[in-house]
């Protein structure tokens, strides 16, 4: 599944590590894979794959390409 | 003397080429955040002799993990003369970040963009000419890990190393949060020098890891993986251990009996009895450890840990613990003072200390060193992997038990946010480097502790001169009767007490006192103690070591990363009631189900 990062409901300190790591407003990202038992999944924005908790996940408003 | 910081974010190769610049052993893998010390070492730079600093990998130099603060206070109060800055080639278009916020502080720089090699097998260009004049600094593309243009970085280092440092900026603090000034920059430097493929994958990765990470194979492979693992070292260690010990033995009987045959008594009993035995049985381990590391190795460097925290993240977040936390928790295989220190990548304090917690029942390599050599003492050849692996279990087991029973007291709300690097492999000199930085951190802890260990339990097992060695009249066989009630409950006898006791210090002590205790060493301390023991005595034994305090490095580690006396003593307390109550049980149901 791939969207379009369209904002970040995060504290500053979570905000600022996820810029670090390439989630930012505008940049493309794709669902790579989900854990089971509910667990993280795998998203890729550009050349990084990243884990992240669902919870975080959720903080993340993607439009859907 | 010149100071050079190296600089980056996590995972990008700091410490490969720290260790190809100095020669030296910093610990690399393919994990975020492994270098959590500062390592410093010294390199000739253009006729002069300059000071080389790792630092650990930063995200942010704004950021509010341990690390990043370590980072920060470093620059602060070292201002070098000149930072390596190295950015991982393949993610350049977001490491690039963190070179525009360095370059704000106005440090004197030289950047390397390293992994060129595999960037160029992804497909992306990196014209390093156009970068350096569109950022205004140094620019080269190198292999940290294959050495690939080294000599014309080191050039450019020891040309930049002549300019002074034009000082930090004092206005380091206000410059927080230029977002936007940031993405500026960064967009006009690769949209003049990069070009990335428009869909980029690595298809071996990707292919590997719809296996490894598939929603219901990714944990069989896992556990699989792991078996296989321990199964080897016992299939391969094993024997190479009883070959090297029997080595030792020949040498001593051929060597050192005829050499020592003038001396009193008493002295050559304290060098071959006590100090030989004692230092020869542990020494016999050290293959068994050089396997074992290399195994851990070539995991940590594949990129798999990272995997196996995407697999058990569900499961330790019911345990109040997090992915990061069960890695640590299987580097806490090779030692568990790396782990412990390990844990400073994570930011909320309760995180920490309850990883901390738990750490310390990983079953490290001095403990399997006890595992091994009773195991396949008192078990047939089929059985004893089995029961080693059975240990491993219970490793895991009372890691569980705990961060159950404490999560409560260190809930916490840390996020778990963490990169998935592509699979990688290790080199042969990164290897052999891992197998001889591990040789030697043996025969460190072998000069610091161990000959001390065994010398002692010789005194204690020989003194008073009048009674017979290891029996109750001597000072050992006292301690033992006094401790008798508490160890009786549990099938451990007063010999095996005091072993018990030397092992608190280190685990690697447990087996030499062995030999000391017995004055045997070998197949013949082997045999001496497959009659002194049956299997339920043994096994309560290897609980009890399992879960008891693993030694004085790893208390005084939790002492330091938690800089508190009260969890250090609930770490050192619990540990002890736990062993003893996991052994009791085991030894009085054994003896209830009639074994």
């Amino acid at each position: 599944m791939r969207g379009t990062i369209t904002d970040i409901h995060t504290d500053d300190a979570l905000r600022q590590r996820l810029q670090a790591l390439g989630f930012r407003s505008g940049k493309d990202i794709e669902i790579i894979r989900k854990a089971s038992f509910g667990g993280p999944v795998q998203v890729r924005i550009g050349t990084t794959d990243i884990l992240l908790r669902q919870t975080e996940a959720a903080l993340i408003e993607v439009r859907a390409a | 003397m010149k100071r050079i910081a190296l600089l980056g974010m996590p995972n990008t190769g700091k410490s490969t080429l720290f260790n190809r610049l100095t020669g030296g052993a910093a610990r690399v893998g393919n994990w975020p955040g492994i270098t959590v010390e500062l390592l410093t070492g010294k390199i000739l730079l253009g006729g002069d002799m300059a000071e080389i600093i790792d630092l650990p990998g930063i995200y942010d130099i704004h950021g509010f993990s341990e690390d990043e603060q370590v980072v920060r206070h470093f620059l602060h109060d070292n201002v070098p003369d000149l930072a390596i800055v190295v950015l991982n080639a393949t993610q350049i278009e977001r490491q690039l970040s963190l070179l525009i916020q360095l370059k704000q502080l106005n440090l004197n720089m030289v950047v390397l963009l390293n992994m060129a090699d595999e960037a160029k097998k992804f497909g992306i260009t990196i014209d390093g000419e156009k970068m350096s004049k569109l950022l205004g600094m140094p620019i080269h593309l190198i292999s940290a890990k294959y050495g690939q243009g080294q000599p014309e970085a080191m050039h450019a280092i020891a040309k930049a190393l002549r300019y002074p440092t034009p000082g930090m900026a004092e206005a380091l603090r206000t410059q927080l949060e230029q977002d936007a000034h940031i993405e500026q920059e960064m967009a006009r430097v690769l949209s003049g020098a990069v070009q990335v493929p428009a869909r980029l994958s690595d298809t071996r990765t990707d292919k590997l890891d719809s296996v490894m990470l598939h929603p219901w194979l990714g944990l069989p492979i896992f556990f699989g993986i792991m078996y296989l693992l321990f199964q080897g070292i016992f299939f391969f260690g094993q024997p190479l251990q009883g070959g090297v010990a029997d080595l030792l033995g020949w040498l001593r009987e051929t060597v050192l009996d005829p050499a020592c045959a003038g001396l009193p008594t008493w002295m050559s009993g304290l060098l071959l009895d006590g100090i030989y035995n004692g230092v020869a049985t542990v020494a016999a381990f050290v293959p068994i450890i050089i396997l074992f590391f290399l195994f851990m190795a070539i995991v940590e460097d594949t990129g798999y840990l990272s995997r196996a925290a995407f697999l058990m993240d569900a499961l330790m977040a019911k345990m109040g613990l997090d992915g990061r936390s069960f890695v640590m928790l299987l580097m806490g295989f090779g030692c568990n003072v790396p782990a412990l220190m390990g844990t400073r990548v994570m930011r909320s304090r309760s995180l920490r200390m309850l990883s901390m917690l738990v750490i310390p029942f990983s079953l490290c390599s001095a403990r399997l060193q006890v595992f091994v050599f009773i195991t396949a003492a008192l078990f047939s050849p089929n059985a004893a992997p089995l029961v080693l692996f059975s240990l491993y279990l219970f490793s895991f087991a009372a890691a569980i038990i705990t961060a159950l029973l404490f999560k409560k007291q260190f809930a916490n709300t840390e996020p778990f946010v963490l990169e998935l690097p592509p699979y990688r492999f290790p080199t042969g000199r990164q290897m052999l480097l891992r197998g001889w930085h591990e040789v030697t951190h043996f025969l460190r802890r072998a000069s610091q502790f161990i000959i001390a260990g065994v010398v002692l339990v010789w005194l204690l097992t020989n003194l008073p001169s009048s009674a017979t060695p290891a029996s109750a009249d001597t000072l050992a066989g006292m301690i033992g009767t006094w401790l008798h009630p508490l160890f009786a409950p549990i099938g451990i006898d007063e010999q095996l007490t005091i072993a018990l006791i030397f092992g608190f210090v280190a685990k690697e002590i447990v087996i030499g006192s062995l030999a000391v205790i017995y004055g045997m060493s070998g197949d013949a301390l082997s045999g001496a103690l497959g009659q002194q023991l049956d299997w339920v005595q043994a096994y309560s034994f290897m609980l009890f070591t399992l879960i008891y305090t693993p030694c004085l490095s790893t208390i005084a580690t939790l002492r330091n990363e938690s800089k508190n006396n009260g969890f250090t003593a609930l770490a050192l307390v619990w540990s002890l009631s736990l062993a003893w109550l996991v052994s009791f049980l085991f030894y009085q149901a054994a003896r209830a189900l009639g074994y």
